[in-house]
């Protein structure tokens, strides 16, 4: 059985249909890419999936179960984390305090602990502490881990919004375009990254990525959007050469035209 | 983060608990003079005041929440810890409770306690429905329960209605205000330096992207309106056992006002703000009263206002706490990291 499925997946903004009966599935283990022009639907369907829209029409099932229509919250507890195309950082916190506070399953006290700060509070919280230091190392960034986050670089922003979606233990993970604004060697960079993280913690990775030097070295499978629906489906290679998917992105030959 | 000892740390704390503990014995000493109760009326008004701003930090500063409402949790707060030593009292026994005795006291403790947890349900009460708003929608019906709170109170003919419960025993004193006001910062400050506190500043940052990585942030907002209702309602408690005398207008929509400013002038993110803005608004009032300008109090307050305002936008203090605020092992394990 798919690790993770999307069944007949609609979704409009007003009268415009951005998905439309959109099929997915992806199976343990699997890195599968997410690609399609400008406005194809893409990140909508990665809001979809983490419950920020509520989709029209559809079903979303993880590890077995229906998780169509939850709160973003209990959808990231159950194993889906996410990055966001336009960074979404915590700002006014520093590097460590942003995975911290993904970092939920190492620190569980309650209210009541908070308030008062019985012993071993902060044994837990230096625990907490470590930890995050550590996952921010696999991502070269525990340098700087007491500065701001805003104070880094575009690129890392990016790498940071990954390490803290890793903090929460997920076991799908979705990249909405973690390549965007980055040269070529922090490209190559991010792709043995996303690989490393794969295999160590045996994630499953969907992507979204403009970029297709990544999007082909990086994905086993490719899907294609346009207009909100599948428009191609296989591996890199096929879809390198389908002749719908360079109708889509660079429009038809006109027969006239010779 | 400046780099510290153990060593230094620890003594400042000390110098400052101990001028505390002195200036706070002082203040209860030349209370019970009449040429010298003016002057420590404001010294207890000042801490009310400080518990106040700083429990309105965690909802407005803290979690970003923009809430108007605050002056009704410090009512509720005020008139159950009355009904307890004052309405109650008096239809069981004929009289209020007694300062004297050891009853009394405990009565009044436990009224203290009873007046937070009350305005902590009144928070739930009004927060869980209207914290799913958002800006400007927050604001209108967190004011409006403010109103409706006090308008409840007038037509609360038990509670005194509009003239209000009047011959309430003086509990508030040097040594009670002095344990409720280091015991509510600090208790504060804890949750600040906590996960909740970090899960409340991611909120107020970006409330999907705190989503998206399992914070539940409707638990988290009402959670924080719940705690800053809760120390409203203890510093209520303390107002009216000082004052005597309470009636709803005492917790009208100026009062809110009083505490927005003295929390937005100090820096609403942090507790050493609540205590430089409550600390500076409670006594220029004052103060210009005492050198009879009174009558400019109403120019002078907003000037300085806009002064603030204009050249140093987070408030006095910004989002800097200061150092005895934070704790110990917090600064360790950040420093053991930096240095």
């Amino acid at each position: 059985m798919a690790l993770f499925a999307v069944h007949d997946l609609t979704h409009f903004f007003g009268g415009l249909r951005a998905v439309s009966g959109l099929n997915l599935s992806l199976e343990k283990g699997e890195l599968v890419g997410l690609i399609g022009p400008n406005g194809a639907g893409k990140t909508t369907v990665f809001n979809l999936i983490t419950g920020i829209y509520k989709p029209a029409k559809g079903r979303i099932e993880f590890l077995g179960r229906d998780i169509t229509a939850r709160s973003p919250h209990a959808i990231n507890r159950m194993g889906i984390a996410r990055t966001f195309q336009n960074i979404r950082l915590f700002h006014d916190m520093s590097i460590v305090d942003n995975i911290k506070v993904a970092a939920r399953h190492e620190a569980t006290y309650g209210i009541v602990t908070s308030l008062f700060h019985p012993p071993g509070f902060w044994k837990t919280e230096h625990e907490l502490d470590v930890y995050c230091r550590e996952l921010l190392a696999v991502f070269g960034l525990d340098k700087k881990a007491g500065d701001r986050s805003s104070s880094l670089a575009y690129g890392q922003q990016r790498r940071l919004e990954i390490a803290r979606a890793m903090a929460t233990r997920p076991s799908l993970l979705l990249l909405d375009e973690p390549a965007a604004g980055m040269n070529q060697s922090e490209a190559a960079d991010l792709i043995d990254t996303i690989r490393r993280i794969k295999d160590t913690f045996g994630l499953t990775i969907l992507i979204i990525e403009h970029n297709m030097h990544v999007i082909m070295k990086v994905s086993q499978r490719i899907v294609v959007l346009d207009f909100g629906e599948t428009i191609a489906e296989g591996s890199p290679d096929d879809i390198r050469t389908n002749p719908k998917v360079i109708e889509a992105y660079l429009g038809k030959e006109d027969p006239n035209a010779a | 983060m400046v780099t510290q000892t153990k060593q230094s740390h620890f003594s400042r704390l000390i110098v400052v608990v101990i001028a505390f503990v002195a200036i706070q014995t002082v203040v209860g000493c030349l209370s019970g003079q009449r040429q010298f109760q003016y002057y420590a009326r404001m010294a207890y008004l000042i801490e009310i005041n400080i518990i106040l701003t700083a429990s309105l930090a965690l909802i407005n500063g803290y979690t970003g929440q923009f809430s108007l409402g605050h002056a009704g949790f410090m009512a509720i707060g005020a008139y159950t810890s009355a009904a307890i030593t004052t309405i109650m009292p008096k239809i069981l026994t004929g009289a209020s409770l007694d300062p004297s005795t050891f009853l009394g006291n405990a009565g009044f403790v436990c009224s203290v306690i009873a007046a937070g947890c009350v305005a902590g349900v009144f928070g739930f009460i009004i927060g869980f429905p209207s914290l799913r708003l958002r800006g400007d929608y927050l604001a209108i019906v967190t004011l409006a329960s403010g109103e409706v709170i006090r308008a409840g109170l007038r037509f609360s003919n038990f509670l005194g209605g509009p003239r209000g419960i009047p011959g309430i025993p003086p509990f508030t004193n040097a040594a009670y205000l002095g344990l409720f006001f280091v015991a509510s910062l600090w208790m504060m400050r804890n949750f600040v330096y906590s996960r909740f506190g970090r899960a409340c500043i991611a909120v107020r940052d970006n409330e999907i992207a705190a989503a998206s990585m399992g914070i539940n942030v409707t638990f988290q907002k009402v959670s924080a309106f719940i705690i800053g209702a809760f120390f409203a309602g203890v510093a209520g408690a303390l107002f009216a056992h000082m004052s005597r005398y309470i009636n709803p207008d005492n917790f009208g929509f100026l009062k809110t006002l009083d505490v927005l400013i003295f929390l937005y002038i100090g820096g609403s993110s942090s507790i050493a703000g609540s205590i430089v803005g409550a600390g500076i608004f409670t006594i220029v009032p004052e103060g210009l009263r005492l050198v009879n300008l009174e009558s400019w109090r109403m120019v002078i307050y907003p000037l300085i206002l806009i002064l603030v305002m204009r050249f140093k936008r987070d408030g006095i203090m910004g989002d800097r706490d200061f150092s005895f605020l934070v704790p110990w092992k917090y600064k360790e394990m950040v420093l053991k990291r930096t240095l």
